[in-house]
């Protein structure tokens, strides 16, 4: 390491002691500042790894990678001349010299300094706490280590039940562990939840098979009879369990700043001022290792809005300052909604309670108001979160209550809608608080030209860290384009004043069959080249008609209409399925002689595929006589359908698979191989997580593992790459199939036109959560709908290529003139590595002058 | 001045609502067969413009505010059945008279 050597830049050098997930977003905001170019920029991390996102930390444990979870893989940081170093302690500040001591023994200067030290888990001073087998949950090497216990024992225990420990619980279930929790308070969620609501939640909870003690506190850890430890409780009972995990609340990692000499809180703490100062003007905190009025900020939004502080102040820029911040939460702990808000106790004086508790469908809501009844002080939320948004609005708004304040937390009956609609927010409100947008931010997003929530999000980046604003926010920037009388227009073209959702609708339910009655019934006109193929497409997804048929043939755009793919030159290509990828020697042969007859171009596609280009309209069926004839069936590349299911050879032949990917390659293949739906559909099957297959990148993607298979869902590549959402881990076949039944029907059923699964899903209200909860809980209750759909399909399949050649009319379409047996002389090629290829313009003057 | 009509084809050789191509004094033509519209048959020039391809009859028959378009299947530009103008761009291709006797479908030779 080079941080002795003398600098070769005059530039003052600052340094950050800690790379969370705080000290990370301070990089960004200097680097966004053009700080970079003011400072020599010095990062020092304790872990091996770079920032990495802890509040997604659980998420290893389910199928995410330390890849996945990084907040940057060191590019923003080379690019913009900051150096770091991970694995590297700081273990003492020599304020006097202005120099760091590392563990290595080197020593760094600094001009000006930012502790972004965060916090530790605190771990009780229990006898037998140290013993084997006890953990905490803070880094991605304690996961590791939890998971390595984990494979080897059955009971495990979590002791402290508030938000982390919760999350913990959720952890150890999640790795197989029959789990209990113990909480040393009376109820669960000591600070957020009152007395009522942690007893709802802990019912919830043990609903779920997770044993809960409260009020319990544990008195000494010892060798246990049946398992691993003992834990002995003080009222005399005891628990058997194998792994113990202390999640007992955090403490700021402030032992440098305490070594130094600076200001520190009665109980810990960085003191630091509005600027994020210390007292040492030249040493700034950040995060949970600092300590604001007395308070410790231990949530993420805090500690960016800090970072911004500081990162402003040092740049001169004292508009931004951290004066507090709002600690109320909204999750979802082990499936249960539970949100707190401001004064969730009651504490303030005089203030007055509303409780609605339904103990049937098991949620319990308070809110807590002024003396007058005018405003929102505090609220408490436990099954149901929906309620959430609205009264946090009214919170941190300060707004006036309606007239009947428990309107905002009673079920909505008949009528009365509760929600707060995203006109009466003043332009101040909050609207996402991990990037701290306001209404405003928004509002002059669209003014400046902003059309979507997409575009709104790529300018602001509202709703991209935790995402809980995002229904929220669509209702302000729909609100926002009404407001400018943008029309947001969601009819599919002239012809049909619906979407796309709705025609689908109105065909099924109506069991209309043809466009000339939907268009007689539900549209207007004629029709066009928008509406034709929508419907065309949504007839056969519904209805699986053959698409040739004679009331079809007219919807279908030229690919689907002459089953082929048009190329420049209004030649075809001609793209056979191959299942997986998999062919045998003899098909491969007669793919090879039907090239070489017909002299087409032959090419392997990225699926997986053989591709054959240069067919005219007539050889079309010629060459398909020959292919249907050896076996082959149409590979629908021409269609808004399944294209190929990519596989690797997996543990059939590879020594590191875990499990047959190419069977279930095949049979998924064939399963949806007739599907046609609102654009075209990517599959891959990979054997193990070495993921060759690159299933992530695909609509469905599925993963073999040791428990089972991984389902990952709206996954793109292209033009704008998403990895696919890890939908569910570990399911056995059947449950695999079911899953993908449900979601591509469920995207079949309500996607736009020519929307991709990674489009839709980023316009899902409640994304992936409400994905998994429609197909996986059945919320929408059509789980059998979706079912029958999908079988429907799978049932009435045909090859449209077979079906072609058998009827004799649709075969009359495919002449090149109706009139004249000759060919288009406009279609020319020359040779080019041994093959065809379309002639250019040039090349065609220069043939032609050839021959003239 | 008097019309030359020509014979082309038979009205089975077209396709309802779709176009097929044929070949008329050795220029490619789309012809449409529009049953809704008042003359139901037209006849332009098969040759895209923009694509430099010989493609339009296999495009889809649109109606747009009233007038009877073909988009092309390459770039999806839009020409008036009846005039042969591009609706997006300044462009207007060859289009020819033509109409359906019985079960003979002819084409205007100017």
């Amino acid at each position: 390491m080079s941080a002795n050597s003398p600098l070769s830049t005059k530039k003052p050098r600052l340094v950050v002691v800690g790379n969370g997930m705080v000290g990370h977003h301070f990089v960004e905001q200097i680097i966004e500042k053009g700080g970079h170019e003011n400072f020599h920029i010095t990062v020092f991390g304790e872990e091996p790894h770079l920032a990495y996102d802890r509040v997604h930390l659980s998420e290893y444990f389910t199928g995410k990678g330390a890849a996945d979870l990084a907040m940057t893989d060191g590019t923003l940081y080379d690019d913009n001349g900051v150096q770091y170093f991970t694995n590297s302690l700081v273990t003492e500040i020599d304020r006097d010299n202005k120099q760091l001591l590392l563990q290595s023994g080197d020593s760094v200067s600094y001009d000006k300094l930012v502790l972004a030290t965060g916090s530790y888990p605190f771990v009780p001073p229990i006898p037998g706490h140290k013993r084997d087998n006890t953990f905490v949950y803070r880094t991605l090497e304690d996961l590791d280590d939890i998971r390595d216990c984990a494979k080897q024992v059955s009971k495990g225990t979590v002791v402290g039940g508030g938000l982390l420990g919760l999350e913990a619980a959720n952890a150890l279930k999640n790795l197989g562990l029959e789990t209990s929790v113990v909480e040393f308070a009376p109820r669960l969620m000591p600070v957020q939840l009152d007395e009522k609501g942690g007893s709802v939640l802990k019912e919830m909870i043990e609903g779920l098979d997770v044993t809960v003690y409260t009020d319990t506190a544990t008195q000494e850890i010892v060798d246990g009879e049946s398992s691993f430890h003992r834990m002995n409780f003080a009222d005399g009972t005891h628990l058997e369990t194998d792994l113990i995990l202390f999640s007992a609340g955090i403490r700021p990692q402030d032992a440098l700043a305490k070594q130094s000499g600076l200001e520190m809180g009665e109980r810990g703490g960085i003191t630091i001022n509005n600027n994020c100062q210390t007292s040492d003007e030249n040493v700034y905190a950040i995060g949970e290792c600092a300590l604001w009025n007395n308070s410790i900020y231990g949530l993420v939004a805090p500690g960016y809005t800090m970072a911004k502080a500081a990162a402003g102040h040092l740049l001169g820029d004292e508009s931004i300052s951290f004066t507090g911040a709002d600690m109320s939460t909204k999750l979802k702990l082990l499936g249960c909604d539970v949100g707190s808000i401001g004064d969730a106790h009651a504490k303030s004086q005089g203030c007055k309670v509303f409780v609605y508790q339904d103990e049937i469908q098991q949620s319990y809501r308070k809110m807590v108001v002024s003396e007058d009844g005018q405003k929102l002080l505090g609220a408490v939320l436990v099954g149901d979160n929906s309620f959430y948004d609205t009264l946090l609005q009214y919170y941190l708004n300060a707004m006036d209550l309606p007239e009947q304040p428990q309107s905002l937390i009673l079920p909505a009956m008949d009528g009365a809608p509760a929600a707060l609609g995203a006109d009466a927010l003043p332009a101040t409100a909050s609207i996402c608080s991990c990037h701290n947008v306001t209404k405003q931010d928004i509002s002059d997003a669209v003014a400046n030209g902003a059309m979507s929530v997409g575009d709104v999000k790529g300018i602001t980046k509202a709703a991209t860290g935790c995402g809980g604003c995002a229904a929220l926010l669509k209702n302000v920037v729909d609100n926002e384009l009404l407001s400018l009388g943008v029309e947001v227009s969601t009819d599919i073209c002239e012809h049909f004043a619906f979407t796309r959702q709705d025609l689908y609708n109105i065909i099924k339910i109506e069991e209309i069959k043809s466009f000339a009655e939907l268009l007689e019934k539900h549209g207007k006109g004629h029709g066009c080249e928008i509406c034709k193929p929508a419907v065309g497409s949504i007839l056969a997804s519904v209805w699986n008609e053959y698409v040739l048929k004679k009331e079809h043939i007219v919807l279908q755009d030229t690919n689907d209409r002459f089953l082929g793919n048009m190329q420049k030159d209004g030649t075809y290509s001609i793209v056979p399925r191959i299942p997986g990828g998999e062919i045998t020697p003899e098909k491969l042969i007669v793919l090879g002689e039907v090239a070489k007859e017909y002299k087409l171009y032959t090419k392997i596609t990225g699926g997986q595929r053989i591709d054959l280009f240069g067919a005219t309209l007539p050889q079309l069926p010629e060459i398909w006589t020959k292919l249907v004839n050896a076996g082959f069936e149409t590979g629908q590349a021409y269609g808004k359908s399944l294209r190929t299911v990519k596989s690797c050879v997996g543990s059939t032949w590879c020594r590191f698979g875990v499990d047959d990917s190419m069977t279930m390659a095949v049979d998924l293949e064939n399963r949806y191989k007739g599907l046609r739906s609102p654009h075209k559909i990517k599959f891959a099957v990979s054997g193990c997580t070495r993921e060759c297959a690159e299933a992530q990148s695909k609509d469905i993607g599925v993963i073999a593992t040791e428990g089972g298979w991984n389902l990952y869902v709206c996954g793109n590549g292209g033009m704008k790459p998403r990895h696919g959402d890890l939908f569910a881990t570990d399911l056995d076949r059947e449950t695999l199939i079911k899953y993908i039944d449900r979601v591509l029907m469920f995207y079949t059923k309500t996607a736009d036109r020519l929307q991709r699964t990674s489009v839709w899903m980023d316009g899902l209200e409640g994304g992936l959560e409400y994905l998994q909860e429609v197909v996986i809980e059945d919320k929408l209750g059509m789980c059998s709908e979706l079912d029958a759909a999908m079988d429907y399909v799978v049932d009435t399949f045909q090859c449209e290529w077979k079906t072609t050649l058998e009827d004799p009319e649709a075969l009359k379409t495919f002449r090149q003139f109706v009139n004249y047996d000759g060919e288009d002389e406009n279609v020319v090629f020359v040779e080019e590595r041994d093959q065809i290829r379309p002639a250019t313009e040039e090349e065609k003057q220069n043939l032609i002058a050839k021959v003239g | 001045m008097t019309m030359q009509w020509k014979l082309v084809c038979k009205q089975s050789d077209l396709v309802k609502g779709a176009g097929v191509a044929a070949m008329v004094n050795g220029q490619q033509v789309a012809l449409f067969y529009v049953p809704e519209a008042e003359s139901q048959i037209f006849a332009i020039s098969n040759w895209d413009p923009f694509g430099k391809a010989n493609v339009l009859s296999r495009g889809l028959v649109a109606h747009l505010q009233g007038e009877w378009t073909v988009a092309s299947p390459l770039y999806k530009q839009h020409f008036v059945l009846s005039s042969g103008k591009c609706l997006e761009d300044d462009v207007t291709i060859p289009s020819w008279q033509a109409k359906l006797e019985g079960e003979n479908v002819y084409i205007a030779e100017s």
